[in-house]
């Protein structure tokens, strides 16, 4: 394999995990204060197709980004009235999420199919991107990549040594307890919630911005579900899910590479290896049963009634 | 009090006889099957212009439903089941995966007629349709080999089924015909629809030294993909100059509304029967997008002649001699490959890289 071809695909590679990481860490965030949202295909394609006609309409994909997350975040808010406020199931909540959104998203965007914008240019980072090979691989992507790994470094920190993060887990682990030392349960899961909905926002800003530049109906392709995997396989850990979405980029690029170097093997086959992959890592990573079942919010998916 | 009473039983009266008037003229219920969303761009965007078509050309005298993005496999025989049970008595089943559950649904529902898109398996109330797409593909074959610069033309394909086969056989011998040196090479993505899949596929092309792509997937990532890097592209299913206006050279498309409306005529005479309709470029089904002007003027005419010489009758695209990828002679000169041969290719022609899979 020549050394072109090797950086490339390892460029390609982390712009196939960025939508996913995304996803993935707005849905970590909102599991850790107990909710399951299984709404994100549906707030990442009203993103995408949100941002996409507000890129149409005034011009600025930059505008765009930021319709695409307010986008994820009205949906996500539909969820949390539903879900936190009317203590309605999760899970059929989340799964009823998922279907309005694939609708009206197809819906709204229906007069846009076909048209074309020119989206977010690379921004390669001065200095740092002429660095050879890690220069193209890791500073030569477009704005949205760099903020994955911020968002990546908030919630890592967050989580490991802030109040904030002290406090959504304890809401995740046990409400009840949460409510008792004053700390407002309802509050932190409509955060929870809402921010989870941005971050599906802006990876569907992601894909109709910035990696395709264009509305399709449907166009996430199902990524919304993968990063739901991706969360639960990661064990709710932040550093895990960059690790697994990376894993299934650089697996779904090699399926395709492997290919066209003459690689002769199944492509059905080949196609599989992102999912296998992935997963077998993870669960390998997480093998140790006790500590896994200690990673999982105790309360996640329970809903929570105030007491009055 | 009097006239307001009569005026009431008037209107019941109507009422009811509008009713019976609606039954007696019952429209034509015709169901649609997609496998896709109707805003996709590609495959299903143009099936649902068809469905547009017939509504605008039959108006009330049919009543057409449709449903979308429905998975190929045990999902769709619950769609076509409830179609069929619903009353609708022409169903359009419009993916390849959906030609064992169309034809168990045909087999319990013997009143309804079913047509479904690219098999090959009939029954007696079950036809078959396609369009002679590879027809098109041929033509964009001819200027894909006019004007490659590297020699290499990148083709992101989506599952290894005869279908997709002689796309890519029709495509290449266009550009063996006018450029020996020519190689094609095939990315499998494994899927019909997936942009963000797509676009990569045709990176990878590109990195191999493709400088023209072409695609038998559904979006018009592939276009998008051959835009930013300069280079040229041919698109699928629809014009998909709008997504690249530069790199776009030409789109082999469908034009689904003519088949449809006759197939819907044939029912309501009481004409219609179970057969394999394969039109293309002569019945106007299959055509080609507008040229885009980077193509030189000789290669425009070129395309022109050959595409007439298809209408007339007087070539086919698989006429001999054809030879498969180790050179050996498939068919002589003079002979052609028939329907038969071209529905069940499990083999690539001269000019393409690597292993067929065997999926």
């Amino acid at each position: 394999m020549d050394f072109e071809l090797f950086t490339n695909i390892l460029f390609a590679t982390l712009r196939t995990g960025t939508p996913l990481i995304l996803i993935a860490l707005g849905e970590m965030v909102c599991e850790k204060s107990g909710v399951l949202n299984l709404g994100q295909e549906g707030m990442v394609l009203m993103g995408a197709a949100l941002g996409f006609i507000a890129a149409v309409v005034t011009g600025h994909a930059g505008l765009g980004i930021i319709a695409a997350i307010l986008a994820g975040m009205m949906m996500s808010v539909l969820f949390a009235f539903l879900a936190v406020t009317l203590v309605s199931n999760q899970v059929a909540t989340g799964l009823a999420l998922t279907i309005f959104g694939t609708g009206l998203s197809g819906f709204l965007g229906a007069g846009y199919v076909g048209m074309a914008i020119d989206g977010i240019a690379p921004f390669p980072i001065p200095f740092l991107s002429d660095i050879p090979v890690i220069g193209k691989v890791l500073f030569s992507h477009d704005p949205l990549v760099y903020l994955s790994w911020v968002m990546f470094g908030l919630i890592f920190w967050c989580f490991r040594s802030t109040r904030l993060g002290l406090i959504i887990r304890a809401v995740g682990e046990n409400p009840e307890a949460a409510n008792a030392i004053g700390i407002p349960v309802m509050k932190v899961r409509y955060g929870a919630i809402l921010f989870g909905g941005a971050m599906a926002g802006l990876a569907g800003a992601y894909l109709s911005l910035v990696y395709t530049p264009m509305w399709s109906e449907g166009m996430s392709a199902g990524r919304g579900w993968i990063a739901l995997a991706l969360v639960v396989f990661a064990s709710w850990k932040a550093e895990r899910i960059l690790l697994g979405a990376y894993l299934f980029g650089a697996a779904s690029i090699l399926h395709l590479v492997l290919q066209g170097l003459g690689f002769e093997a199944s492509p059905n086959l080949l196609a599989m290896l992102p999912y296998g992959a992935t997963i077998i890592v993870l669960v390998i990573i997480a093998s140790d049963a006790a500590k896994a079942k200690l990673s999982t919010p105790l309360a996640l998916g329970r809903p929570y009634r105030p007491q009055v | 009090m009097h006239s307001n009473k009569i005026t009431k039983l008037a209107m019941i009266a109507a009422l009811a006889m509008g009713a019976n008037v609606a039954t007696a003229e019952d429209p034509l219920k015709v169901g649609f099957v997609y496998v896709g969303p109707t805003g996709d761009a590609g495959w299903t965007f143009g099936h649902d212009e068809g469905r547009k078509y017939i509504v605008e050309k039959f108006g009330d005298k049919i009543e057409t439903n449709y449903v979308e993005s429905v998975a190929e496999g045990a999902d769709s025989e619950r769609v076509i089941r409830q179609l069929a049970a619903k009353g609708h008595d022409l169903i359009f089943t419009t993916s390849f995966g959906y030609m064992n559950p169309t034809l168990k649904v045909a087999k319990k529902f013997k009143k309804v007629k079913f047509e479904h898109a690219t098999g090959y398996k009939r029954g007696k109330n079950t036809g078959t349709y396609f369009a002679r797409a590879y027809q098109g593909r041929y033509l964009t074959g001819l200027i894909a080999g006019k004007m490659t610069k590297t020699n290499v033309i990148g083709y992101v394909a989506s599952f290894p089924i005869p279908e997709v086969i002689r796309g890519i056989n029709a495509f290449t011998k266009g550009a063996l015909e006018v450029n020996p040196d020519v190689k094609v090479k095939v990315v499998w993505a494994s899927t019909w629809y997936d942009p963000a899949k797509e676009r990569e596929a045709a990176e990878t092309l590109m990195l191999q030294g493709a400088d023209i792509l072409t695609q038998h997937t559904d979006s018009a990532a592939v276009i998008q993909a051959a835009q930013s890097k300069g280079n040229y592209a041919i698109g699928y299913h629809s014009d998909m100059s709008a997504y690249g206006a530069k790199a776009h050279l030409t789109s082999t498309i469908h034009n689904w509304g003519p088949l449809y409306a006759a197939k819907v005529q044939a029912v309501l005479d009481g004409t219609w029967k179970s057969e394999d309709l394969w039109p293309g470029i002569a019945e106007g089904v299959t055509d080609l997008a507008p040229l885009n002007d980077a193509i030189p003027a000789d290669v425009k005419a070129l395309v022109a002649k050959k595409k007439q010489a298809i209408k007339d009758g007087t070539m086919r695209v698989f006429d001999g001699p054809i030879f498969d990828q180790s050179g050996k002679e498939v068919i002589g000169a003079g002979k052609t490959l028939d329907d038969g041969a071209l529905k069940g290719f499990n083999w690539y022609v001269k000019g393409v890289e690597g292993q067929l899979p065997k999926s």
